[in-house]
């Protein structure tokens, strides 16, 4: 060994240096072929498609499991998504939202591809099969989910593996605040967004005299909510009588709903999603309680965060109820007119709320990756922080660049009393501009986290 | 006291739902000796017996929404209304009882087909074997209940006249403020009717006095020729029809879904060790105290002293009681122990 040293006289630090200097040289000296340098910015990164002709996306949602239902919608949504951008169908949201530099030819002229992986509703399997949509089958990009629980875990682990993840249905204040991270985006309005956008509504609905009792589901997304709409109400003046936590899947609410009997509250709110919602608002209307008389008013129950679907679960008792929802297939704006005509025409139905954000974060991704030129991750992270654009359902949006949590319009809906057909479930009360649920991007705290990873 | 009456009506209630699954499961295991997972399963899908009727009766004339553009959206009209005006209506109102009629003999049927096609290759083999299976079997159950009516839950109403709350608190001198739904007292003398015609079957008829027999000493009841094994089909049929029809009358106050059945199923195995394996009173019993338990443990003024405790009461109970009375509260000695 020390023989073959001697004869060569180099050591491992010589050869170093020496290709260091060749290289640069080369480099200055433009003598380098250009195939070499393109790409050379992007350091290998998961989900390279590479020289591949093909790139895959992975849409992690809840097939099985209570959101199932849920998760069947933001799949067809994210298959009408994959159709558009690979030029096939009438397009959608991709001839309505400016700027879009998408031109209908894949990404970056590579053709779209996904696979799926079931979250199930559960941090634990949801993260298990974004790892394996990761680590498998190389996926670009994870997106999809129907709980706050499951995307901040899929979040936290799209950071660590530097996959950029663009939240699907996800409510909690913490998604893009304490919990916020780089690789992390999220369409969805949040929990605070809501009671800026209901507070008002219900005082000129219900009036500034008026006592709260609130029912809250015992986790991350609860808590905020619960958090967010006792201030907003505070602030129109009303009094917080009790927050009580609730064990998720509760099922049987009655316990929980009986003390609000005697509570002296008039108003229930209900910080409750999906089945838990069902069941807690059948059963509040069961007891009674939107008959009874408090205070020398009507009782009233809130439901901050609602949906068609849930709204189609809970049937007479969702009616005349009032919530928020992040976007409604009856708006009547150019993008919102388009994607439910594509969705309308594909399924034969109108597509939910998740399946709108859904759709447009996919659409979204595509268009920052075409804006970076490259797939690689921190380059679109730049395109998507402040991006601006319209057209997409919600007026005027802004994707944050500190806290990538996009700034829209919100909708103050109301279960509807007298239906026109069956999915004409909700009426939108009022559209919420975006000015009035703004709020500054340091006050859920949290830290992006670096660029690469 | 107004929130304590009404607790303890709270737990009652849920204490029948309980008392009425765990009483199937236990007069299975105390007759087959098996231990049936699948017994939540049946709890839905007599559910699903009262979404199906509500189905049938609500068959529709579909008149098409003009104004909706992009996809087909209806107006929809029962035939029954349109053939029969309000006495079409008032059918439709009382669908959930009228489900009982189709979902006895449906139990029934399902209970002895389960038994006779799979349950009864599995009486030898050990209770982990039957667990397995039986589990199986409830997963496969929910996942077609899933596949025919979806995931979402499907809001079933109780009829108009008793769709609201009764003023029980004037009857209990309580004052007018206290009120309960009818359809949950409803629920609370339905349950009680129930184990009360179970209990007098077993007791005062020949058939049940069979049974019992059959339950205390196999081999002798078979010795004197009679077919315990049919009888015991049977009862694993009654077991289901009880199950079915506490899923039936549930409807209302749970809107259900294909996993209803889970939700209880672990509660109700909880009811059963607690009572005793194989006691059909310590069913009963440990059902009603743990309903009643659950209830008083969600009061806000329990859980500022214990935070959390209504999530974990259940539990906590039963390990107490299991460290005291290893083999429940009214569970008999050689019961799980050969």
């Amino acid at each position: 060994m020390s023989d073959t040293k001697k004869i060569l006289n180099v050591s491992r630090r010589t050869v170093l240096k020496g290709s260091a200097a060749t290289t640069g040289a080369a480099i200055i000296g433009g003598t380098f072929p250009m195939h070499f340098i393109k790409d050379a910015h992007a350091q290998t990164f998961r989900g390279d498609p590479g020289n591949s002709s093909s790139v895959k996306l992975g849409f992690n949602v809840p097939q099985s499991g209570p959101y199932a239902d849920e998760g069947a919608d933001e799949l067809r949504a994210y298959q009408l998504a994959v159709k558009h951008l690979n030029g096939e169908g009438d397009g959608g949201m991709m001839n309505t939202i400016k700027p879009l530099n998408l031109k209908g030819n894949g990404i970056l002229g590579k053709k779209v591809e996904f696979v799926t992986g079931d979250t199930q509703t559960k941090s634990d399997a949801a993260r298990a099969s974004a790892k394996r949509m990761i680590e498998k089958d190389n996926v670009a990009m994870i997106t999809g989910g129907s709980s706050s629980g499951v995307a901040v875990a899929v979040q936290g682990l799209c950071q660590e593996m530097g996959v950029i993840f663009m939240a699907g249905l996800t409510h909690s204040n913490d998604t893009t605040g304490k919990d916020k991270k780089r690789y992390g985006f999220r369409h969805f309005f949040n929990a605070y967004m809501s009671g800026q956008a209901i507070a008002p509504v219900l005082l000129d609905e219900y009036g500034a005299e008026r006592r709260a009792y609130h029912l809250t589901a015992d986790y991350t997304w609860g808590w905020t909510q619960e958090e967010s709409i006792k201030a907003a109400t505070e602030n129109i003046g009303w009094e917080t009588v009790n927050t009580v936590r609730t064990p998720v899947g509760a099922g049987d609410f009655s316990q929980y709903i009986t003390p609000v009997l005697n509570s002296g509250a008039d108003v229930l709110i209900l910080n409750h999603y999906g089945k838990d919602m069902v069941n807690s608002l059948t059963q509040a209307v069961q007891f009674g309680l939107r008959d009874k008389q408090v205070n020398g008013k009507n009782f009233e129950i809130v439901v901050p965060l609602y949906s068609r679907l849930m709204a189609q679960g809970a049937g007479d008792a969702a009616k005349g109820i009032l919530g928020t929802t992040n976007w409604h297939w009856s708006l009547q704006d150019e993008g919102s007119q388009a994607f439910v005509k594509s969705f309308g025409q594909e399924y034969g139905f109108p597509p939910s709320q998740a399946a709108h954000t859904c759709y447009v974060q996919t659409l979204l991704y595509a268009n920052a990756c075409e804006m970076a030129g490259t797939f690689a991750p921190w380059e679109v992270i730049k395109q998507l922080e402040g991006f601006e654009f319209d057209g997409a359902g919600n007026g005027p949006t802004l994707y944050r660049a500190a806290d990538h949590q996009c700034f829209k319009d919100v909708l103050v809906v109301r279960g509807k009393q007298n239906p026109q057909s069956n999915f004409d479930l909700l009426e939108v009360v009022k559209e919420v501009p975006r000015s009035q649920v703004e709020y500054p991007a340091d006050m859920f705290g949290g830290e992006l986290g670096p660029y690469k990873v | 006291m107004d929130a304590i009456f009404l607790q303890i009506l709270n737990g009652l209630d849920k204490g029948g739902a309980y008392a009425l699954i765990a009483l199937g499961l236990t007069l299975v295991f105390g007759t087959l000796g098996v231990v049936n997972f699948a017994h939540g399963a049946i709890f839905m899908m007599g559910a699903f017996c009262a979404v199906t009727v509500e189905k049938i009766l609500t068959l529709s004339v579909r008149v098409k929404d003009e104004s909706v553009t992009f996809f087909d959206a209806y107006k929809e009209t029962p035939y029954l209304e349109v053939w029969f005006g309000d006495t079409g209506a008032a059918i439709i109102d009382w669908s959930v009882p009228l489900s009982i009629i189709l979902a006895i003999p449906v139990m029934l049927l399902i209970g002895i087909v389960m038994e006779r096609s799979l349950i009864r290759y599995f009486y030898k083999r050990p209770h982990a074997d039957q667990i397995l299976v039986t589990f199986g079997l409830a997963i496969v159950l929910q996942e077609l209940v899933k596949a025919f009516f979806g995931a979402n839950p499907i809001p079933q109403g109780a009829p108009d006249v008793v769709a609201g709350s009764a003023a029980i608190g004037a009857v209990f001198g309580l004052g007018e403020a206290v009120v309960y739904p009818w359809w949950r007292l409803i629920y609370l003398a339905f349950s009680l009717v129930t184990i009360g015609l179970v209990f007098s079957f077993l007791h005062f008829t020949t058939y049940g006095m069979v049974v019992r027999a059959g339950m205390a000493d196999r081999e002798t009841v078979e010795l004197l020729g009679i077919n315990i094994e049919r009888r015991f089909t049977i009862v694993f049929g009654m077991a289901a029809v009880v199950a079915g029809l506490a899923g039936v009358m549930y409807t209302p106050v749970l809107p259900p879904d294909y996993h209803l059945g889970m939700d209880f199923l672990v509660l109700s195995f909880v009811v059963v060790v607690v009572g005793g394996m194989g006691s059909l009173p310590g069913a009963v019993l440990a059902g009603f105290l743990l309903g009643i338990l659950q209830s008083f443990s969600s009061m806000t003024e329990v859980k500022d002293i214990f935070p959390g405790i209504d999530q974990v009461i259940i539990y906590l109970v039963a390990v107490v009681i299991l460290l005291t009375r290893p083999r429940g509260l009214m569970g008999r000695r050689g019961v799980m122990e050969s």
